[in-house]
């Protein structure tokens, strides 16, 4: 901001000391709940709440993460997430980009109709029974298809990635591509797709992030445990205090030492579940500016 | 009266047009073939559960078929507004929404001024991205936070009342706290995100809009009331437009989860009675009517706001 010809007033040093200071705090209040977790996992159970708040790890054990190896539950969730958002969001991208692509180009006859068709459902949806209906109509109920196909276009996103090829391809080079004999399908292919890497992995990680972490498709449409995603064990581990497959041996002597090795799985699987969301975080941030911003404005 | 060669002209005008679309269609083809694909997924499964919400009107029995099923006009909606629960779902829902449309629409825009007048790049862009992280941290998992840092046992906020000889409280079956912990979480979760747009909106404002304002002597409050704000005003406007238009949808995700038998006086909303009445109880005709009826209002709601935004200034949805 201006940095050449301003000059701070002792007004403005205050201004941004107060700012700074602020938004510091606010920062690490924000961060804190996360950090009080990945302590926490690699704590010894019986010195986890020997004081409230955990600063650093206390008495190191990786029990927690054992615990989850030995875990069935946690592992075929886990397994059967990653299949559910690789292959989910690879429909979700391609569908999205065949929806968004024709409608960028200059001059696509049916335009405006097709808008209206799209951004309807938007604002008017059938509800849950009525779609809960279609699913079992098609017969795909308790499948792993109904973890994919329904929800495989957002609208919305569909529009911030019509707005950035819109904006991002020049129409000289569709031309000019038109001109050396290409078609259109070899234009998205060869010209439109290599130049939209923001917005595609913009779109990955929207994507991808709402399939890893959506427990209600799978809650309502699953019945076989084997084909729950990770959240839905989660939930039964978290939320509902159940702790899967392991927990028919808490009997006798052994359970208090039993329960203090949940504890820390609850801590360590908030963790794990959490890391491959985070790790690619970092990859696609780089993009948050150009991907969502560019699109977002004029959306 | 016209006369005949115009009315010919006009003719052989529109037959040209339509042969040039035409045109374009067959020399296009594949665009057509591509769009057709998203086309078939929103026919499936945004259209057809549409048509289906007729059964709102009708008493369904699979076996009948949603065509097949007696109409019954509106005898749910009726039984809904009748019945006991109706009053109570409406006001925690509102409540819920209301509450959080207060919260959750001004702070984004708050944080966001405030992050635009950090001079340090990299202290900007450290805080942004740490603020960010929660709103990709699933809702299982922040429920899951809520109850290490609120439960009564091992609680980290109970524990350090009871370190300070306080009394354990009980945030998690409490009905008079639930509405705080729901929003509250969401704020802790979204807020930094909810900046995103409006970084984006401040990120297009000319920097010589502040070189002239500081070379006057503006203080920094007056560059943030007279500069930015008014540069980010259409984008508060259409933010507060959409979350107005989703009044009657607290999410289920959040809601169903943070539920238990101590809290649901206050936490029972549309979404959650709507699904435990339909995919719970069975009661597939009653439960759409209370879907429809909530996405009735949502969008009254919505139409209502936009054309108070039309009528006050000049920035709207449509």
């Amino acid at each position: 901001m201006a940095k050449a010809i301003y000059k701070p007033g002792k007004a403005d040093k205050a201004f941004d000391v107060a700012n700074i200071v602020i938004l510091i705090v606010f920062t690490l209040i924000v961060l804190y709940p996360i950090i009080f977790v990945v302590n926490a996992s690699f704590s010894d159970p019986t010195k986890i709440f020997d004081t409230p708040l955990l600063l650093w790890p206390r008495g190191f054990s990786l029990d927690g993460y054992t615990e989850i190896l030995k875990n069935k539950d946690i592992l075929v969730g886990f397994k059967n997430a990653v299949i559910y958002t690789v292959l989910g969001t690879v429909v979700n991208i391609a569908v999205t980009t065949l929806g968004a692509y024709p409608l960028s180009r200059k001059g696509f006859e049916g335009k405006g109709f097709f808008t209206i068709f799209f951004t309807i459902t938007m604002f008017f949806s059938g509800g849950l029974i009525p779609t809960y209906l279609v699913n079992q109509q098609l017969g795909i109920v308790n499948t792993l298809w109904v973890m994919i196909l329904p929800g495989a276009l957002s609208v919305y996103n569909m529009i911030l990635m019509r707005t950035y090829f819109q904006q991002n391809i020049p129409s000289e080079l569709i031309e000019s591509a038109y001109v050396d004999g290409a078609n259109d399908m070899q234009l998205l292919w060869k010209v439109v797709l290599p130049l939209s890497t923001p917005i595609i992995a913009v779109m990955a990680m929207f994507y991808g992030v709402g399939r890893w972490n959506d427990y209600f498709n799978a809650m309502i449409y699953l019945q076989d445990r084997s084909k729950f995603p990770l959240q839905l064990i989660l939930r039964e581990i978290l939320v509902q205090g159940q702790f899967g497959d392991t927990s028919q041996a808490l009997i006798g002597s052994a359970s208090a030492q039993m329960m203090l090795l949940k504890l820390t799985l609850k801590y360590s699987v908030v963790v794990v579940s959490t890391l491959p969301v985070l790790l690619f975080y970092p990859v696609v941030q780089k993009y948050f500016e150009k991907g969502i911003m560019v699109g977002a404005i004029k959306g | 009266m016209p006369n005949t060669t115009e009315v010919k002209v006009e003719q052989s005008d529109k037959r040209k047009e339509r042969a040039k679309r035409w045109h374009y269609v067959k020399r296009h083809k594949s665009l057509y073939l591509m769009i057709l694909i998203p086309i078939i997924f929103v026919i499936i499964w945004n259209y057809w559960p549409m048509y289906g919400v007729i059964i709102a009107f009708k008493d369904y029995s699979p076996a009948y078929g949603i065509w097949g099923s007696p109409w019954v006009g509106f005898k749910h909606f009726t039984r809904f507004f009748q019945s006991y629960f109706f009053g109570n779902v409406i006001w925690n829902t509102l409540r819920i929404s209301i509450y959080s449309l207060i919260v959750s629409v001004p702070l984004p825009i708050i944080l966001a001024l405030m992050f635009n007048e950090i001079r340090v790049k990299w202290l900007k862009s450290t805080i942004q991205t740490i603020t960010y992280i929660p709103n990709f941290i699933s809702v299982v998992i922040i429920v899951g936070m809520i109850n290490f840092f609120f439960g009564s046992q091992n609680g980290v906020i109970n524990n350090l009342v009871e370190m300070f000889g306080g009394k354990s409280i009980d945030f998690l079956g409490s009905s008079g706290i639930f509405p705080h912990m729901y929003v509250w979480s969401g704020i802790w979760q979204g807020v930094g995100w909810g900046t995103l747009i409006y970084t984006a909106a401040m990120s297009g404002i000319p920097q010589d809009q502040y070189e002239a304002a500081y070379l006057e002597g503006a203080s920094r409050f007056q560059c943030i009331k007279n500069i930015t704000i008014p540069a980010i005003m259409p984008t508060i406007v259409i933010s507060a437009i959409l979350a107005t238009g989703g009044i009657m949808a607290v999410g289920f995700d959040k809601t169903f989860l943070m539920q238990n038998a101590s809290n649901l006086s206050t936490s029972e909303v549309l979404s959650t009675y709507t699904y435990k009445m339909g995919l719970v109880n069975g009661e597939y005709s009653f439960s759409a009517a209370v879907g429809l009826f909530s996405n009735l209002i949502n969008f009254i709601f919505l139409w209502v706001v936009n054309k108070f935004a039309q009528h006050v200034g000049d920035t709207s949805l449509w």
